[in-house]
């Protein structure tokens, strides 16, 4: 009774059922499929490598293990909260003397748990190829990132209510955060005419409203070794200032609706 | 991952039927079909390293090594009739170019083009690799020298190219300042020289890079000295 007398017990509270929750679904032996999925193909990348083997299986594997963990967590925020809206869940819990923001925040956290220990075993397999260190900053980094998506899928499955258009902008959204330096190099590069730049204008503006996650888990990390500590700091401000952002205004959607 | 599997006992039997027949034809189907005939493809036309980079959501380091072995593929795929000695060298170097450009510290497409791609017996195209090698140490000659030096060996001792070697001996003892560098790469341009008959050229340089005091270990420096002997011999033996 104490725990539920105070908004931090009630987060914990949902957080601890959401957490268990991610353990009873399929994610651990999605996520284990992964790992031996990126294993595999690093082992037989060993065997054609001229070169580089070492770093070769680290970026490849390291690229397919934060691609896998975004869209695991995407997917399994979405699913399991379009479930719960089937089973008329969110409305029984919120009979119960919770407030909503304490209800969103709780399965924020929840999510954002599972996310981290998603990312922390997804480091596992990378030891064999990468120093502790860049390690370390690497998985600090996936964590904050898949944390950012987990945000990103409550956010709109909680706004568009079915499963299939949100993780269809979750997905849009991570894939633009993750290109939007590409794209805004192409639009800046000799290959962009002259009279393309309101098209330029339009790419940095858009780049203003996307999470700069190009920035973020960076591959050489693991192949270079460890970055300036501003990089990894700037990556993961980014990173926390985005995350906040959405859980405003997910609070702000959730708070103002009708059920 | 409760997905409430029960017996077997409720499936009809035409059911398990159907599944077992769908798979004997399957796996009928995939063993009667011949294997894929040879390819005579060549390279694509290479993209531009930002589409690279983009295309691989912005994973350089990836990207590049696995552009790195798609290029391999053109040689070591067992079903390709065109090996790496019959591609159009102006897109391979094309691709080397995108991949260098999408990870420069990445040493794959440089190695590959120095140990691989210069191995072709066709000069001409021996020739483009080792400019590409050159054109590439030239941005960023601390980390690329190696290349150079073997792009030098392949000049001098397959392509017989000595001035060719020279320039490329050159470019390593004057733009690579890297303390790693080993002391044959940077007296390749003397013993060049002296290959080409250029004695008093490869006598100066020896002499002082005896007297610039980089070569401590005394094993070297009694070679060099013998190295500056003989010059003085075969100068003596010209006169």
């Amino acid at each position: 009774m104490t725990r539920l007398s105070s908004p931090g017990g009630r987060v914990w509270i949902i957080a601890r059922f959401v957490l268990l929750e991610a353990f009873r679904s399929g994610l651990p032996w999605l996520a284990l499929a992964c790992i031996a999925a990126s294993f595999g193909f690093a082992a037989f990348l060993a065997h054609i490598a001229l070169t580089e083997t070492r770093e070769l299986q680290a970026a490849v594997a390291a690229a397919m293990l934060r691609i896998s963990a975004a869209f695991l967590i995407a997917t399994h925020v979405v699913t399991s909260v379009a479930r719960e809206a089937n089973d008329r869940g969110l409305e029984f819990a919120l009979t119960l003397p919770i407030s909503r923001s304490v209800y969103y925040v709780g399965k924020l956290a929840g999510f954002a748990c599972a996310a981290a220990l998603l990312a922390i075993s997804f480091a596992a397999p990378l030891l064999l190829w990468a120093e502790p260190a860049p390690l370390g900053v690497w998985v600090l980094s996936l964590a904050a990132e898949t944390a950012l998506v987990a945000a990103m899928g409550l956010f709109f499955s909680m706004a568009l209510a079915e499963a299939v258009p949100a993780i269809a902008v979750t997905a849009g959204l991570y894939l633009l955060g993750r290109s939007v330096g590409a794209i805004q190099a192409i639009a800046a590069g000799p290959l962009a005419q002259e009279q393309e730049s309101a098209l330029r204008g339009i790419v940095d503006a858009l780049a203003l409203l996307l999470p700069r996650l190009d920035q973020a888990t960076r591959t050489e990390w693991l192949v270079y070794g460890l970055p300036p500590a501003s990089d990894a700091l700037g990556a993961l401000a980014g990173l926390a200032i985005y995350f906040v952002l959405l859980v405003g205004a997910g609070l702000f959607d959730f708070s103002r609706r009708n059920l | 991952m409760n997905s409430g599997t029960g017996s077997l006992s409720p499936v009809p039997p035409r059911v398990g039927i159907l599944l077992a027949a769908s798979l004997a034809a399957q796996l009928t189907w995939q063993a009667w079909r011949e294997a894929p005939a040879s390819q005579a493809a060549d390279l694509p036309p290479a993209p531009p390293a930002a589409l690279l980079r983009a295309a691989s959501l912005d994973e350089p380091e990836a990207a590049a090594r696995l552009a790195m072995v798609y290029l391999q593929a053109y040689d070591l795929r067992g079903d390709n009739a065109v090996p790496y000695q019959h591609l159009d060298y102006g897109r391979l170097i094309a691709w080397l170019r995108a991949i260098v450009a999408t990870d420069p510290r990445s040493g794959y497409a440089l190695f590959s083009a120095a140990r691989v791609y210069t191995e072709n017996p066709d000069a001409a195209k021996c020739r483009a690799m080792l400019e590409f090698l050159y054109e590439e140490f030239a941005r960023d000659p601390e980390r690329r020298w190696p290349w150079l030096a073997h792009a030098a060996l392949v000049a001098k001792h397959r392509l017989k190219d000595l001035p060719l070697a020279l320039r490329y001996a050159r470019a390593i003892d004057r733009q690579a300042h890297d303390p790693r560098a080993p002391l044959w790469a940077k007296q390749m341009e003397i013993f060049i020289l002296e290959d080409l008959n250029e004695l008093e050229a490869a006598g100066i340089l020896l002499g002082a890079l005896i007297a610039s005091g980089r070569v401590r270990d005394p094993s070297e420096l009694r070679f060099l000295r013998s190295r500056i002997r003989s010059i003085d011999r075969r100068l003596e033996e010209r006169r």
